[in-house]
């Protein structure tokens, strides 16, 4: 047994904390989100030069090796100072749906540009009335000839606003929640009858709530063959739902540390009231939450790198994103607590982290649902 | 013992209902049924339709224009404003000065301020709060030092709760530093327009800047503005804390929202062909929220019997703020988990009346995390949570 870092992931974790330090402050980030298109294009040419953008692929897609750990070990990276830049939506999430659904040739053609930093792209599956169901597709996709139209909505699409494509899923045939029946098709994000509202999050991410109305494109645009998308939709789903985990663990691993810091310096009652023994408990209980979340994103990690059926692999992220659903409301909730009224506040970077962790804990299922899941599997 | 109410009060329920329902606007309900948040000006103009009627001041005396209910009929009241959800009066002016004005304060100042909080005319901000005195508020700096018939005051306040709509600023000063610190201060009334004065927005985690801070720049304050004693401010501030706890456990509010979860349970899909009211799990945490809601209420219950068979309020008061608090946010993590994706979006203005942008999901759903944000406020102020218990731990359980 070993559970220490690989000299490549220890690399690639230095690399990422080099880069925070220098170049993603508290105030550069918060520019950063006020920015026209909310992320840095500027950091996203840098992570495909130092190759981050490589790290959610396998090797015969031209990656680094596609490992859940590597990519577990940058994401903690990320989180603890807030990224927003869209790794997540555009590398891990419409990345994997590539990898996995694509043909041979619709892989050559995306996949080196996605690993480049030259295309983004945000994948389109919820729907209002889908919950956190994939399965749950409404969106229509009707084919004539060699072209199909799209008619529907999505809902809380990352990276929606920036991406140039839009990998959209869509239901060819079935009833809303069956699971056959479901395809994507790479859409223009410029293309006639797609309407973009544009928000920023909680969380500083960018997102969309996406119209779709008789948006005609050549059927040469849907990803592998008709209405097998759903398994290669939540492969890739779970494992942006471990990336988001792993990021809400470098958050929480922030809030603990700037939460026991705070305790020592602020002072009340002529004594840090890091000395009072309330706070020390909680801070002693915010400590072993990190902990057991950084345990099971670790074993959900090692699971899907490992020789475990579909169904474990499966069931470990549901484990992990139930459980750090837990961790995220106490870590979170605690740390604006001991700071008082200064947590309460915009200025200070921990209501952010508290914010960045909420905004975790409902992306791709949040808590109840993943539990309920775990239990169904 | 006996939780029913007498036949005088049932006709009193029904009477408050029926005013409620009448004079309440309508256009307001539906605003707070939406969640925007009333302008001042409606919130004035409510006062006012209160005051005609002669029930803008439920807990004041009557020789003040108060309406010399019973506790069981203020609390009658407070329940029918709460479950129609018509706002409550800004409470720094109404609760919190006004009863150290009637308590403490000349004739002078009581004719001087008392009528114009009754109707609302004047609007007051409290400034005890400062950087580095919260939970410990009697180690406050700000100074008044005494030039005539004046004080001149330096210093700065924080946290100051709607200070920008404030006329007048009631403000707990140092005015010894020589001796214990809690027998230096004094409370002492500021009219916000006096020059050196200014104020500074503090923006919170919803996007909303509800809070201030104030700094005091060789504020020249006339002695007839200070309340009772020099040094005496601490006791007069102190009372007020313990008598203002009663109606806070806001149950009536809390039944409110746990209505309107439920609503919006059974509008919001599971993504599996049923509605949020028909998943078992969601369904507990929603009966386990309704029975804290009823333990807290037949707390409640408790205390005003206790209170209105003459018993001072005492630390229970403390179990109100922390149940009543606690619940609000449990609450709030509900609609959080109801939401979903709706309330991922940062949108601040969706609070403003005339907001032109579209909701996303059903109700107000959208609303959810800012208000999860804002709401973990309740368990900091009035008292810290903790402080609340250290009351309990020292004044309940003497340890
Ligand atoms: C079933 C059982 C088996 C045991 N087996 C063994 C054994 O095999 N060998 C052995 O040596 N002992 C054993 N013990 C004894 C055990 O280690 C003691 O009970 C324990 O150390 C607590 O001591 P105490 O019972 O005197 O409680 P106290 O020390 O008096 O503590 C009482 C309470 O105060 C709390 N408390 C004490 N100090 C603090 C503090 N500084 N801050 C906050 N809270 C505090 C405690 O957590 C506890 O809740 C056993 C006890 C039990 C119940
Ligand atoms: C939204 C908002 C509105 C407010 N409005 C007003 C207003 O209008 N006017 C006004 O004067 N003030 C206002 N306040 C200030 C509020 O009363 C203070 O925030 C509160 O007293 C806590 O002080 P603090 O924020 O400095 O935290 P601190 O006192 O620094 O406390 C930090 C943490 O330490 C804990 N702690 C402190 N002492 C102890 C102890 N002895 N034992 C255990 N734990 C302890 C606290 O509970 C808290 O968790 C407002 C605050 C907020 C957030």
């Amino acid at each position: 047994m070993d559970f220490s870092n690989t000299e490549e992931q220890q690399m690639l974790q230095e690399s990422v904390q080099k880069f925070v330090q220098k170049s993603y402050d508290f105030d550069t980030r918060t520019k950063i989100i006020a920015s026209e298109k909310g992320f840095s294009q500027e950091n996203w040419d840098l992570f495909a030069e130092l190759g981050w953008l490589t790290v959610p692929f396998k090797e015969e897609d031209g990656g680094f090796g596609g490992s859940a750990v590597d990519l577990a070990v940058m994401m903690e990276e990320f989180g603890k100072a807030m990224l927003v830049e869209p790794f997540i939506a555009s590398a891990v999430l419409s990345g994997g749906v590539i990898s996995e659904q694509g043909s041979a040739q619709q892989k050559a053609e995306l996949l080196p540009k996605i690993m480049e930093g030259k295309l983004q792209l945000a994948c389109a599956y919820a729907e209002q009335g889908s919950r956190f169901n994939l399965a749950h597709i409404k969106t229509s996709a009707t084919v004539s000839g060699d072209t199909v139209v799209l008619n529907g909505g999505k809902t809380a699409v990352l990276n929606g606003p920036n991406a140039e494509i839009l990998l959209v899923v869509a239901r060819e045939s079935g009833a809303a929640t069956d699971s056959e029946g479901i395809s994507v098709f790479m859409v223009d994000a410029a293309s006639a009858g797609v309407t973009i509202q544009a928000f920023a999050n909680v969380d500083g991410k960018k997102s969309a709530e996406i119209g779709l109305k008789d948006v005609s494109v050549p059927l040469t645009q849907r990803l592998g063959a008709s209405g097998s998308a759903l398994q290669a939709l939540q492969d890739s789903v779970d494992r942006a739902t471990l990336a988001v985990s792993a990021e809400a663990v470098g958050a929480m691993e922030s809030l603990l540390h700037k939460t026991v810091e705070y305790s020592k310096t602020r002072k009340q009652f002529g004594t840090a009231i890091g000395t009072f023994q309330a706070l020390q408990h909680r801070m002693a209980d915010m400590f072993i939450e990190c902990q057991l979340a950084r345990s099971i994103v670790i074993m959900a990690a090692m699971k899907l790198d490992g020789g475990e059926d579909a169904i474990e692999k499966t069931k470990s992220v549901s484990a992990a994103k139930s459980r750090i659903g837990k961790a995220i409301q106490k870590v979170g909730q605690e740390a604006i607590q001991i700071h008082g009224g200064i947590g309460m506040t915009e200025e200070l970077d921990v209501g952010h982290l508290f914010k960045s962790v909420t905004a975790a804990e409902i992306m791709f299922g949040n808590t109840d649902f993943h539990t309920q899941r775990f239990a169904s599997l | 013992m006996n939780a029913d109410f007498t036949a005088d009060e049932l006709q009193f329920e029904i009477e408050v209902q029926e005013f409620l329902q009448n004079d309440f606007p309508a256009e307001y309900r539906e605003k707070v049924d939406a969640g925007i948040r009333l302008s001042k000006d409606e919130l004035v103009l409510w006062q006012k339709i209160l005051y005609k009627k002669g029930w803008a001041a439920p807990n004041w005396p009557a020789e003040y224009g108060g309406t010399g209910w019973t506790a069981t009929q203020k609390h009658i009241f407070a329940t029918e404003m709460g479950l129609i959800g018509a706002p409550e009066p800004v409470p720094f002016g109404m609760k919190m000065v006004a009863p150290v004005i009637m308590a403490y304060g000349s004739d002078e100042q009581k004719q001087r301020f008392l009528p114009d909080i009754l109707q609302s005319n004047v609007w007051w901000c409290q400034g005890y709060s400062e950087p580095n005195s919260g939970s410990d508020l009697a180690s406050l700096k700000t100074s008044a030092v005494r030039d005539g018939d004046e004080y001149v005051v330096n210093g700065s306040k924080t946290w100051n709760t709607y200070g920008q709509y404030a006329d007048w600023i009631f403000c707990l000063v140092r005015t010894d530093t020589g001796v214990k610190k809690q027998e230096g201060i004094s409370f002492l009334l500021i009219d916000m327009k006096t020059p050196g004065i200014t104020l500074k927005p503090i923006v919170l985690l919803d996007g909303h800047a509800e809070v201030n801070e104030v700094f005091f720049d060789d504020v020249r304050v006339p002695v007839s503005n200070l309340i009772g004693e020099e040094n005496k401010g601490w006791t007069y501030a102190k009372v007020l804390l313990t008598h203002e706890r009663t109606n806070i456990s806001g149950v009536p509010r809390g039944k409110r929202r746990l209505a309107a979860l439920k609503r919006l349970a059974g509008n919001t899909d599971d993504g599996f062909g049923n509605t949020m009211l028909a998943n078992a799990a969601f369904r507990t945490k929603l009966a386990e929220v309704e029975i804290e809601l009823q333990a807290l209420e037949y707390s409640e219950l408790r205390t005003l019997a206790a209170l209105s068979v003459g018993k001072a309020p005492g630390p229970e008061s403390s179990i109100l703020k922390i149940v009543g608090t606690e619940l609000a946010q449990e609450m709030d993590e509900l609609f959080v988990d109801l939401a979903g994706y709706n309330c991922l979006p940062f949108v601040p203005e969706q609070f403003e009346d005339g907001f032109q942008g579209v909701a996303i999901g059903p109700g107000n759903t959208a609303a959810a995390a800012l208000t999860y944000f804002n709401n973990r406020k309740l368990t900091i102020f009035g008292g810290s949570n903790e402080i609340q218990r250290n009351i309990i731990s020292k004044a309940v359980l003497g340890l």
